[in-house]
């Protein structure tokens, strides 16, 4: 196991240090810099600009300071709680080129916990809507149990979430009787309000999320449950007197999750790190809505920031779910001699 | 058996849900956004991005200037009605020599700092030397070159700043030496490059030039506007509430504004919908009709000082053909494109130079005339068309800009038998290649800075960095200095115009309409009146609250 975790890590590292440069290079080909803009700026003060921010170093200086100020130097798990990377890794990420006066790592570490939000309800959303469905589907395998939730299911993959979310914001917050309807836009109310009131700001923005990735659970857990419980042991356990309830819970779902969960790695580091559609659609103060603005204002901290951070996200959601696989299935087990 | 018991154990929990949703949506106040902030005095706004950031010496854009100029106050502000009129703001009055070149101002005693401190002159002399400082890179600060010497600061030819043209009589006297003669210079003052900032807060953050300072961050900005930032949010909102140390704090009505930063037209015109903001400063096209006939009342069409044209590269053939650029020119049928296109109420562009501005009258008369397009084609070798070669026009990727060039292409094609091609690009891509003259047709626009036509002629003397089109002519640029050193009104109107005639016979750019503000407001917003460069100083506005919802 020791040997499993140290050559993830070893790979982990070098993976997020090749991101990084594909980053960079990426950075310095796209032409326009963040300086650019329509009204143009003077020749002398363009130089001063880049002086600031070393633009004017040679590439592999640039690159070279990129790749320090990235790397980890210290570790306190604390810090790292907070979000904040320079007191948690040492990791610096600068100026953002844009905002002025704000820091990559302040930024990062105001939006992400709004993703990571977002996220963790949606998750909630999609996995009890998913696997309810697809569990349904299986035990009611060909009635109307089966057939309408799939066929929901079905529309909703079909239905990406730009189009879903505004059908849901059409619906919830234009057509629907005045006393229900939701807010329509942005993640909290921006006068006093009970929490209850902020958490109905969420509510749209979680669903179109989560309807997604439910569609994708709920097919994937009904195709497996079906598998599971077709199989001879779930017939042993029966035999055996294991009451129904166990049957399905303890033998079949246990088993029958493991697809579901290889799936919801990465989903999880998707929704956690945030919906850059989403956050678009709502106006969401999350990290997706960093990415794609840095990106169109060659904001180059910031870009490199929150891009690693999703890479490391993603990574590491990938890794906790092969630690699951191997845990929830015998057979992975390393080391063991069957 | 067993599919019964697992259906039981899931529809508590579908229960539970419903019940947790229904206490969700149910419990709410009825009021919305709108209404509740009305209420309160509250003013919601729709303001564009995300704010680059609140440094006036930094900031380049609209949605920064709407909030900076509610934090700060310049030496003149924004009158409520008019833009050519000059508001007192900190100097109660001034008085300038009989050329235009010296200018004295006397700062009213009461200005005050929202940390308390009074407002003097030095503290204006103080922010001049800061965003003329080369280290700190200021984009704006070429709008300080009018003052003597600081174009040499500036550059960094001297360190002295005795030798720019800013003098301090005393602390509530201040006096500014000017290159030249400048008439518009009080309209000038109302930009954020020349607001003052507190000299205490910015060396308690940091050096006077230095880029990288907290001073901005909502609990360390010291202003000296009529309001005072309270809370800031980076991508969500950013607020302002009334500042009981700004000197006219007894007229100031509104409590507070909330700008929220709101990329999407359509998305702010969603919001505007749904009552969460009192103004959303975007329409889709799409909408405009929906809103014109449905509910006019919140629909509004003000003049806004800006030219919409295309830019030709001069510097490719045929286009360095001045005929082939008339021909072209021609050949839009402009009003049409106000018509059908845009539809808010634009006015197909005569001149370059928006039509009235300070009493200058546009020497323009540019009009669609297909039968003289053709003939001009055909006298520069291309009759009807043939052998034209094959050319793009290069727009930013917006939907508006794709519908007007698919306009134009097509009235090229009907009216002078050529086919032009139009190519999109990202933001920045499409930026790059303007500048550097890597296009053939490139649309694009321009927004006065301040109320005089000068701010429109100066973009196409040769050195000018926003010419763009490879386009130099000696005459103009001749005519461009002497319009800088002439006081007189008259003579320096009559300059501009041949300025303006020059550029109308050459036609580096084909002027296309002249610009409005289409914007939808609410009727609980009460004395924002058109204005044309669209900013509304917030002290006037009032909210009452009406009750309306859409």
């Amino acid at each position: 196991m020791l040997r499993f975790l140290i050559s993830r890590l070893l790979q982990t590292i070098l993976v997020l240090y090749l991101i990084a440069t594909v980053v960079f290079v990426m950075m310095k080909a796209v032409p326009g810099g963040p300086f650019s803009q329509e009204r143009n700026v003077s020749e002398h003060i363009l130089r001063k600009l880049e002086e600031q921010y070393g633009l004017n170093d040679p590439l592999h200086v640039q690159y070279a300071k990129y790749m320090w100020n990235i790397t980890p130097k210290r570790f306190s798990p604390g810090a790292l709680l907070r979000f904040d990377l320079k007191e948690g890794l040492g990791i610096d990420f600068g100026y953002s080129f844009r905002y002025e006066g704000r820091t990559v790592n302040q930024l990062i570490a105001e939006a992400l916990p709004v993703s990571a939000e977002l996220g963790f309800y949606a998750l909630i959303i999609a996995a009890f809507l998913g696997i309810s469905t697809g569990s349904l589907a299986a035990l009611k395998q060909n009635t109307a149990w089966d057939h309408i939730p799939m066929g929901v299911v079905m529309v909703g993959i079909c239905l990406p979430t730009f189009v879903m979310g505004p059908i849901l914001i059409l619906i919830f917050g234009f057509w629907v009787p005045e006393s229900i309807r939701l807010p329509v836009l942005f993640w909290e109310p921006s006068y006093d309000a009970s929490w209850m009131e902020s958490l109905r700001y969420r509510i749209l923005p979680a669903m179109t999320l989560g309807l997604y990735y439910a569609a994708g659970i709920a097919r994937l857990t009904r195709g497996s449950m079906l598998e599971v419980l077709g199989q001879d042991y779930i017939r042993t356990a029966r035999a055996k007197g294991v009451s129904p309830f166990n049957v399905v819970v303890k033998h079949g779902l246990r088993t029958g999750m493991i697809p579901v969960i290889s799936y919801l790695g990465p989903v999880a580091a998707h929704l956690i790190t945030g919906s850059f559609v989403i956050e678009y659609i709502f106006m969401l103060p999350g990290l997706g809505r960093h990415l794609i603005n840095a990106a169109l204002n060659r904001d180059y901290t910031l870009i490199m920031g929150t891009v690693l951070v999703y890479a490391a996200i993603l990574i590491l959601f990938n890794f906790i779910v092969d630690t699951l696989l191997v845990w929830l299935n015998p057979r992975l087990r390393l080391g063991s001699n069957p | 058996m067993i599919r019964r018991c697992l259906l039981w154990r899931f529809i508590p929990q579908g229960i539970l849900l419903s019940v947790f949703a229904l206490v969700l949506v149910g419990c709410s106040d009825n009021r919305t956004p709108v209404e509740i902030a009305s209420a309160q005095g509250i003013l919601l706004l729709g303001n564009g991005s995300e704010p680059h950031g609140l440094d006036p010496h930094l900031t380049t854009g609209v949605p920064e200037h709407n909030i900076l100029h509610s934090i700060f106050e310049g030496l003149i502000a924004y009158h409520p009605t008019d833009e050519s009129a000059p508001e007192p703001g900190v100097a109660e009055k001034w008085e300038c020599n009989s050329d235009a070149t010296v200018w004295t101002f006397h700062l009213r005693h009461d200005a005050r700092w929202s940390n308390g401190d009074p407002v003097t002159a030095s503290d204006f002399s103080y922010s001049f030397r800061r965003i003329l400082s080369p280290a700190l890179g200021a984009q704006y600060a070429d709008q300080l070159i009018v003052l003597k010497g600081a174009e040499d600061y500036l550059k960094g030819n001297t360190s002295d700043f005795s030798t720019v043209g800013v003098e301090v009589l005393d602390e509530h006297t201040l006096r500014l030496h000017l290159v030249g003669p400048t008439p518009h210079l009080p309209g000038m003052l109302k930009h954020n490059a020349w607001y003052p900032v507190n000299p205490g807060v910015i060396e308690s953050f940091g050096s006077i030039d230095s880029r990288e300072s907290d001073w901005t961050r909502p609990e360390n900005l010291v202003g000296n506007g009529a309001f005072r930032i309270s809370k800031w949010v980076t991508n969500s909102y950013l607020e302002v509430v009334k500042s009981d140390s700004y000197w006219d704090a007894d007229r100031v009505s509104i409590k507070g504004i909330r700008f929220f930063p709101i990329e999407k037209a359509s998305t702010e015109e969603a919001a505007f919908r749904a009552g969460q903001i009192h103004y959303c400063s975007n329409i889709p096209i799409d909408r405009i009709a929906y809103y014109r006939s449905r509910h006019p009342q919140v629909i509004r069409f003000d003049d806004y000082l800006g030219t919409y044209f295309y830019r030709f590269n001069t510097t490719r053939p045929p286009l360095d053909n001045p005929l082939v650029r008339r021909a072209l020119t021609l050949a839009i049928d402009t009003g049409l494109i106000v018509r059908e296109v845009t539809k808010g109420g634009e006015q197909p562009a005569r001149g370059f130079v928006y039509d009235g501005v300070s009493g200058y009258r546009t020497p323009g008369n540019l009009q669609f005339d297909p039968v003289e397009a053709k003939r001009l084609l055909a006298d520069a070798g291309f009759p009807g068309g043939a052998g034209f070669p094959k050319m793009e026009i290069l727009i930013n990727t917006q939907e508006a800009h794709k519908m007007i060039a698919e306009a134009i292409q097509q009235m090229w094609r009907d009216h002078l038998g050529i086919d032009i091609g139009v190519v999109n690009q990202e933001w920045k891509v499409y930026l790059d290649n303007q500048d550097n003259l890597r296009y053939d047709i490139s649309r694009s626009g321009w927004i006065g800075d301040y109320v005089d036509p000068i701010t429109f002629l100066m973009i196409w003397t040769s050195d000018s960095g926003n010419n763009q089109t490879g386009w130099s002519n000696r005459r103009y640029d001749a005519l461009y200095k002497q319009v800088l050193l002439t006081g007189d009104p008259h003579h320096r109107n009559a300059l501009m115009r041949e300025m303006e005639s020059i550029f109308l016979e050459e036609l580096p750019a084909a002027p296309i309409y002249w610009y409005t503000r289409k914007y939808l407001i609410h009727p609980d917003v009460k004395n924002w009146h058109p204005k044309l460069l669209d900013y509304h100083p917030f002290k006037f506005i009032q909210l009452e609250p009406t009750g309306f919802r859409l």
